[in-house]
């Protein structure tokens, strides 16, 4: 596990954790939404709340799709849902929420599966090891181009415009 | 009657979202280490090997069915048991479903924490 790495994880959590939260206060200023008006989804996306919260869940995707190229799911998975521990002390310390004994636990336990995680090997199986060491045939084809074409041999003739 | 509702919408979440999440990971796998493949080949050929990837675009549909089913349990239900117990069960789906279908070797100590993190996903809702 490299910094980088651990950065793309942060940024999963990061991203999960403010847009989830963004999107919710959004939501409750646009008011509900029911299958007989619609149209009114259309409304919201309108709200900044609403459409900054949908800017950052699409980074969550991106960094999640990022996490999953090499790491199991088993271990993206618990390693990230320390945002919901963010979310929690977000609304204890920021918003100055009450937060329940239970809720407390709650954090304990998510904390203490994160770290369970995290202690072991990211990765452990034989494909995704391949995987994470060497390019897919497709790509290694891409990259033969792209070297073919840096020495002025463009296997394609001539598409580059 | 309402209770067999939401929970067989929370069911219908807990589904498509494993379903979802084994095939992204499995569409990840095959397109390798991101990182690196950036630095070798570029931006443009990471994206068009994810989004070309039939695994990808078919996770990337239960994931949206995923959404959408939480929309609708979530008329139906309450917010404080269907997205904590969809959240929780899902957890232990996935550690089941990347065992069998990703052959990952889901080890004592990621089971301990998969459990853990569901038990603590159920209990902030509380």
């Amino acid at each position: 596990m490299t910094f980088r790495k651990y950065l793309v994880l942060g940024g999963v959590t990061a991203f999960a954790a403010s847009g989830d939260s963004m999107l919710s206060h959004g939501m409750q200023q646009t008011g509900a939404i029911s299958l007989h008006h619609l149209p009114r989804v259309i409304l919201a996306l309108q709200n900044p709340w609403v459409a900054i919260g949908i800017l950052l869940l699409l980074g969550f995707f991106t960094s999640y799709m990022v996490a999953l190229s090499w790491a199991d799911l088993t271990y993206v998975m618990p390693a990230t849902s320390a945002g919901y521990v963010l979310l929690a002390l977000i609304a204890r310390f920021v918003l100055h929420e009450h937060v329940s004994v239970l809720r407390w636990l709650g954090i304990a336990l998510i904390t203490g599966g994160v770290g369970f995680v995290a202690g072991g090997p990211e990765i452990t199986t034989d494909s995704g090891m391949e995987a994470a060491a060497e390019p897919t045939r497709a790509l290694a084809r891409e990259e033969m181009l792209a070297t073919a074409k840096s020495t002025g041999h463009d296997a394609r003739g001539g598409v580059e415009s | 009657m309402r209770a067999l509702y939401t929970w067989s919408a929370i069911f219908a979440i807990v589904l498509t979202s494993v379903v979802g999440d084994i095939l992204l990971s499995r569409a990840m796998k095959e397109v390798g280490d991101v990182g690196q493949l950036w630095k070798r080949c570029g931006f443009l050929p990471v994206v068009k090997n994810t989004l070309c990837n039939v695994n990808f675009l078919l996770g990337l549909m239960a994931t949206a069915l995923a959404f959408f089913s939480m929309l609708f349990a979530l008329s139906w239900g309450e917010v404080s048991l269907v997205a904590p117990a969809a959240a929780s069960l899902t957890f232990i789906g996935n550690a089941v479903a990347a065992k069998i279908f990703l052959h990952e070797k889901v080890d004592r100590r990621r089971w301990i924490a998969a459990s853990l993190v569901a038990a603590g996903v159920a209990l902030l809702a509380g």
